[in-house]
């Protein structure tokens, strides 16, 4: 279970607050959806969640099955369960996709004290992975993600998480510049991931990405709070009134 | 007047470092190429901190009388091309081991040493033996390569007539911290003929060395080398290339550690459709300066050259980059390509770039980079996020910046063994 108590976060470089006291709970086997308006802080969220440099906590806490992830490194927090599916992935020239993914797998097992996978068996595993999500045998052979179009890189990011097979997986707009079909595709892929006890934090502006993905619970978050809570037809009212009236509501 | 005095001071510098030193015993081919280069040095003096082609490195204990004492590695790893099949040639503190080296006898290749060929009153090693070395005086002087001509007394000179079955390995051992040695090599491949060299070991505790590469048309030559990661060690080295039509060059070099190090390459095409790659990889921390300096001259039609050169700086590390592609006017439709780059792994580490393009030809692709950067944090907290620790991580992102040059060696087999060397390196320092 993901819990976020009181979570204050700031900008190192300056005087800025961002979160401003988010509570939230994700039981285990549970979907969780954050909606909100452009620079409510959910991404934000996100990175504080997963360790990314340039934030600074200055209140509250985050834990995972009940460890400190605050405190730990972001290779810890990754080996701790943790995975955070980026918005934007990142292109790493010269190091190659399953070099990439087999120095992951093979480091958080070792960070479990679980043995190493080999070669063949690690080849097996991905090539039926990425079967599911039609990535062909010539991108896991590219660099990390160079000459992907925007929907490989949001499928390779899928093909990561259920390589790596964590409890908690956090979405950051995974839909973002993603074609119909190319949603869908990821969304079947989440959806093949929900097993009963991994959950997930899905972060995203739209609704359509919820027709997919079906949450148990939505949040609604804006100005660095989360103003609202409910189910998923919260995620209809946005999309049919917007923002204002709920962010009027609460003001 | 600012300029005689310099000429003056190279001068002298050049009479200091010659009052101990006699031309070695030679027969009439290498008494006359030696004595031809003893005048060459005269004439040019030996560098000094002021000449603008040694801005970045400086000469000074390269060119004194005595070499700097410098402390023999300790090395746990087996030398780099031991696993290889091949014919090995070894020198310890410059001077040629017997037992060590395999029989000189390869099909299709004579190999002889320099110490005996010189004896013979006349040689085919006296149309390469300070000839390229000469012609590569122009139109900047290498006097460190005059030096070695005059008074190397030993190395091989490899007269390749067919592709040949392994490769040549000359293998360089320190053992004493005082050895200043000096090595002078000739390879010539006639027409279609082909071979691989390779040399790896750190050679010295001061090392100047020469290798004359003359290709016959068609022919192919690859060259591998390893300088040996003995800390204290300094070298300076010279590659002179001759390229006949439709032939192939290829040099790649690994460095690690070495407090001083400066390799120079002239490669000069001398007819068309010739190809010449020139690569180096290189990693150093603390007290390590390494300078890669090359000259390319194009002067026939439709050759292409590319020159590519890594280096990871950590620690107060010094890196330093001069590299010039000359077109002259009739060289029409050259491809030249140079990039040099530098990962700074801390602020302490400095690299200077001197990339030059001079075209006298108007029917050309020429293009060069050069960048500095450091590690990018973006794609390290991405490796990071998916559980890869930051010194795992890092070593990734360092080793795929090297790659570009690493994947210069065509052969797999060294490609790996090399890329492996780069990865212990780097282990080695890991927090």
């Amino acid at each position: 279970m993901l819990e976020i108590n009181d979570l204050h976060v700031k900008l190192e470089e300056e005087d800025k607050a961002i979160l401003k006291g988010v509570t939230l709970a994700v039981p285990d086997g549970k979907v969780h959806a954050i909606m909100g308006p452009n620079g409510s802080g959910k991404s934000t969220l996100s990175y504080v969640l997963s360790g990314r440099g340039g934030y600074q906590v200055t209140d509250g806490s985050a834990t995972l099955d009940g460890q400190d992830l605050l405190g730990m490194e972001v290779e810890e927090r990754a080996a701790a369960g943790l995975f955070l599916a980026f918005q934007y992935p990142v292109e790493i020239p010269g190091v190659g996709n399953m070099t990439f993914l087999r120095t992951a797998l093979n480091a958080q097992r070792k960070a479990r004290g679980e043995e190493e996978i080999s070669a063949t068996e690690f080849l097996k595993l991905v090539r039926e992975k990425a079967k599911r999500l039609e990535i062909d045998a010539d991108m896991l052979k590219r660099p990390v993600n160079m000459g992907f179009s925007g929907g490989e890189k949001k499928r390779n990011e899928i093909l990561q998480m259920s390589v790596l097979e964590p409890k908690m997986c956090i979405l950051d707009e995974t839909d973002s510049g993603l074609d119909v079909d190319a949603m869908k595709l990821v969304a079947k892929g989440v959806n093949a991931l929900r097993d009963g006890t991994r959950s997930f934090l899905v972060i995203t502006h739209y609704q359509r990405l919820l027709d997919h993905i079906v949450p148990d619970v939505v949040h609604i978050m804006a100005a660095g709070r989360i103003i609202r809570s409910g189910g998923p037809e919260l995620a209809l009212e946005v999309e049919e009134n917007g923002y204002a009236d709920i962010l009027g509501e609460v003001a | 007047m600012a300029r005689a005095q310099l000429l003056a001071a190279k001068r002298a510098a050049a009479e200091t470092r010659l009052a101990e030193l006699r031309l070695p015993e030679g027969g009439g081919w290498a008494r006359r190429a030696r004595e031809a280069a003893l005048a060459r040095l005269r004439e040019s003096g030996l560098p000094g901190r002021r000449d603008e082609y040694w801005r970045f490195t400086r000469p000074d204990t390269l060119i004194a009388p005595e070499a700097p004492a410098a402390a023999v590695a300790k090395v746990d790893e087996a030398p780099v091309f031991d696993a290889l099949e091949r014919l090995k040639i070894v020198f310890v503190d410059g001077v040629f081991d017997a037992q060590a080296s395999d029989d000189l006898s390869l099909e299709g290749v004579s190999i002889e040493r320099l110490s005996t060929a010189a004896k013979a009153d006349l040689h085919w090693a006296r149309d390469v033996y300070g000839v390229l070395e000469a012609r590569g005086q122009s139109p900047v002087e290498r006097p460190l390569a005059a030096l070695n001509t005059a008074f190397a007394e030993d190395g091989v000179l490899i007269n390749v007539s067919h592709p040949t079955s392994k490769p040549i390995n000359l293998i360089y051992c320190h053992e004493s911290e005082s050895s200043d040695a000096m090595l002078h090599h000739v390879v010539r491949l006639a027409p279609g003929a082909a071979l691989t060299l390779l040399e790896n070991g750190p050679a010295a505790a001061r090392f100047n060395k020469v290798l004359e590469v003359d290709l016959g048309e068609g022919a192919r030559f690859d060259h591998v080398r390893a300088q040996g990661s003995d800390r204290a060690r300094r070298a300076v080295t010279h590659v002179f290339a001759r390229l006949a039509a439709q032939s192939r060059f290829k040099s790649f070099t690994l460095t690690v550690n070495g407090v001083l190090t400066r390799n120079e390459c002239v490669v000069e095409f001398a007819g068309e459709g010739a190809v010449a790659h020139v690569a180096g990889a290189c990693v150093g921390d603390g007290a390590f300066h390494h300078d890669d300096t090359v000259f390319i001259t194009h002067d026939a039609v439709g050759c292409e050259s590319r020159q590519v050169f890594k280096k990871v700086l950590r620690d107060g590390a010094e890196g330093v980059f001069q590299g010039k592609i000359l077109v002259r006017p009739d060289a029409q439709k050259t491809d030249g390509y140079q990039i040099s780059q530098a990962l700074l792994l801390d602020g302490d580490s400095q690299f200077f770039a001197k990339p030059e393009l001079e075209i006298h030809a108007d029917d050309v692709i020429c293009s060069h980079g050069s960048t500095i950067g450091a590690i990018d944090e973006e794609a390290l907290f991405y490796l990071r996020s998916r559980g890869v620790p930051r010194h795992l991580a890092s070593d990734l992102l360092t080793l795929a910046f090297l790659a570009e040059a690493t994947q210069e060696v065509e052969d797999a087999r060294l490609r790996e063994e090399l890329t492996d060397r780069l990865d212990a390196w780097l282990a080695r320092r890991r927090d």
